[in-house]
């Protein structure tokens, strides 16, 4: 089973969510996908020995063969080629790695070469098959990145995918493989409206999901009248409380420091577990 | 015209609402809420809508079903995966490259326009607000924040502002960058947590890369005293200016539920610190 942790909106809990579901279950497969801010291991401290680099392929002109006609700019939809009068110009951070202009040159004047965006890395804690991205400071896109995590998901184990915030593209290519969605939010006007784009998001994906309320008892009850209206579980509260707020700041998992909240988390993947079965 | 981006690296540390603070304070200014895939700014705002302009992403690939010969070369050459053995595009990775209309031998595909969203320009008590929705599922929101930004500019030169003001999205990657290049100064909003100090080098790292001046402003300050004193140690070390402190307070949540900043909502001790840190920041981008 393939469970992400989603919000819309950030900073509402997805990690803590996520990494707390990891510890009380263990033997799981973690994969943290927020690869542009990936924090998941300040709770989960594995030890990292594994790594390896993720590359994207740039085109490099060949200035001996290139008779500067332009077709390969014309074609480029990212404008990451121009052609000025003997050179062609090319924005690494632009490319798409499509292939395209390769394809179009009728010179046969495009090779390839990599070009390193991120890396990932892997290491065991507690049982815990741990995974994070870092995609490079300075880096647009994160898409390779988490691409090259998803190829680490493990067929034999329950696998968690910690997402980042939004609703846009690194998120859908997060979730959309997973077997249910935990949508995490916080009580407020904000974190409502998020929710409800997130909500959109998972319905396209016809991904099944259910919501996990966090700091509940700040704000108002309205992301709670909003899921019974639409009919969406609530599968879990957490309360907003100064003790846990001083726990995360310090990276302490909730569940290290009480057991109860240890046997509330394995419930909750009990129950998701049972109705993904469904 | 000089232009601020207010930042986080790690999201919900209160970008939006220290943004809709500063609305009450800042003279003569132009408002951008350029997180567009979950903006917020406007629940705030309350804008009224002046003008709605549709937004392009990038192009989609369109099977004419009818033509084709399901010779699956294009499936061979599409490098996003984006087309399924039955020759069906799947939307949602389709990223517009256009080489599966390039190749297909009997021109069974063609690229269209997809409608990825909205961007808007509105009124609101605080000034002109430029702002945007991205449809469901689709991409190119680093190209949004950049139709987000020029719709500002325009409103700052049309109505002589000569400030512009900008909510920015969580993160580093597309939107991050395409809302903070060219921008005067950068605030980012932290808070004294792990994941956040760690979030805050990696953003500082960013504005360095493009050499933006940044700020930085320490929110909930007080929910851990040492990791803030290791904030502010970190800046002094980096020679980053901390700009202000602000203390952990439910009134900003409050102010939220009633649709207002907390400025307008409060005259306590919290408004007055947001004033005190947009005085800071004034005082920064004159020198």
């Amino acid at each position: 089973m393939i469970i992400s942790v989603a919000s819309g909106k950030g900073g509402t809990g997805k990690t803590t969510i996520a990494t707390n579901l990891a510890i009380s279950i263990g033997r799981v497969q973690f994969i943290d996908c927020d690869v542009e801010e990936p924090n998941a291991n300040i709770f989960l401290n594995a030890e990292i020995n594994e790594q390896e680099d993720v590359e994207v392929a740039i085109p490099e002109i060949d200035k001996e063969k290139c008779n500067y006609c332009g077709k390969c700019s014309e074609f480029c939809a990212y404008n990451a080629l121009a052609v000025v009068p003997s050179n062609v110009l090319v924005f690494p951070e632009l490319c798409h790695s499509c292939g395209g202009c390769g394809i179009v040159c009728p010179q046969n004047a495009i090779k390839w070469k990599k070009k390193q965006v991120g890396r990932i890395e892997h290491g065991f804690v507690n049982g815990i098959d741990f995974y994070h991205g870092l995609l490079n400071v300075g880096e647009i896109q994160a898409i390779p990145v988490i691409k090259a995590l998803k190829k680490k998901i493990s067929k034999n184990k329950d696998v968690i995918l910690d997402a980042p915030p939004g609703t846009s593209c690194p998120v859908i290519e997060t979730i959309n493989v997973s077997d249910y969605c935990i949508l995490v939010t916080e009580p407020t006007p904000f974190g409502l409206h998020d929710l409800r784009l997130a909500i959109d998001v998972v319905r396209h994906l016809n991904i099944p999901f259910g919501v996990i309320i966090n700091r509940d008892g700040i704000g108002n009850k309205k992301v709670e009248v909003h899921c019974q209206n639409e009919k969406i579980p609530i599968i879990m509260k957490i309360p907003d409380r100064k003790k846990i707020a001083h726990l995360y700041s310090k990276g302490i998992a909730l569940v290290n420091e009480s057991h109860e909240w240890k046997e509330m988390f394995s419930l909750v993947f009990n129950r998701l577990k049972e109705e993904v079965k469904q | 015209m000089k232009q601020i981006t207010v930042i986080s690296g790690k999201g919900g540390t209160g970008k939006t609402s220290i943004t809709a603070a500063f609305a009450s304070v800042a003279k003569n200014a132009v408002f951008a809420d350029c997180d567009v895939d979950a903006a917020d700014l406007h629940l705030i705002f309350k804008p009224d809508i002046k003008k709605t302009m549709s937004f392009h992403g990038l192009k989609i690939a369109s099977v004419n079903k009818e033509v084709c010969t399901v010779c699956m070369k294009c499936y061979d050459y599409c490098k996003f995966n984006a087309i399924d053995k039955d020759i069906n595009i799947i939307n949602e990775s389709c990223e517009g490259c256009g080489l599966c209309e390039y190749i297909c031998p009997v021109d069974a595909i063609k690229m269209i326009d997809r409608e990825s969203g909205f961007s808007y320009i509105s009124d609101t008590r605080f000034g002109p607000l430029a702002h945007a929705m991205l449809k469901t599922a689709e991409e190119a929101s680093g190209k949004l924040v950049t139709v987000v930004r020029n719709n500002a500019e325009a409103l700052a030169e049309k109505k002589k502002k000569d400030l512009v003001i900008i909510d920015g999205p969580p993160g580093i990657g597309c939107p991050v960058i395409s809302s903070i290049s060219g921008v005067d100064l950068v605030l980012i909003v932290t808070e004294p947590t792990l994941s956040a100090i760690h979030d805050l080098e990696r953003i500082l790292g960013v504005a360095q890369h493009f050499k933006i001046p940044a700020t930085v402003c320490i929110n909930k300050y007080d929910i851990n005293l040492d990791n803030t004193e290791k904030i502010e140690h970190y800046c002094k070390v980096n020679d980053i200016d901390v700009v202000g402190k602000l203390p952990y307070d439910n009134i900003v949540t409050e102010a939220m539920i009633h649709e207002k900043n907390v400025i307008e909502y409060s005259k306590g001790d919290f408004s007055d610190m947001i004033i005190d840190m947009w005085n800071n920041m004034e005082g920064i981008m004159k020198t």
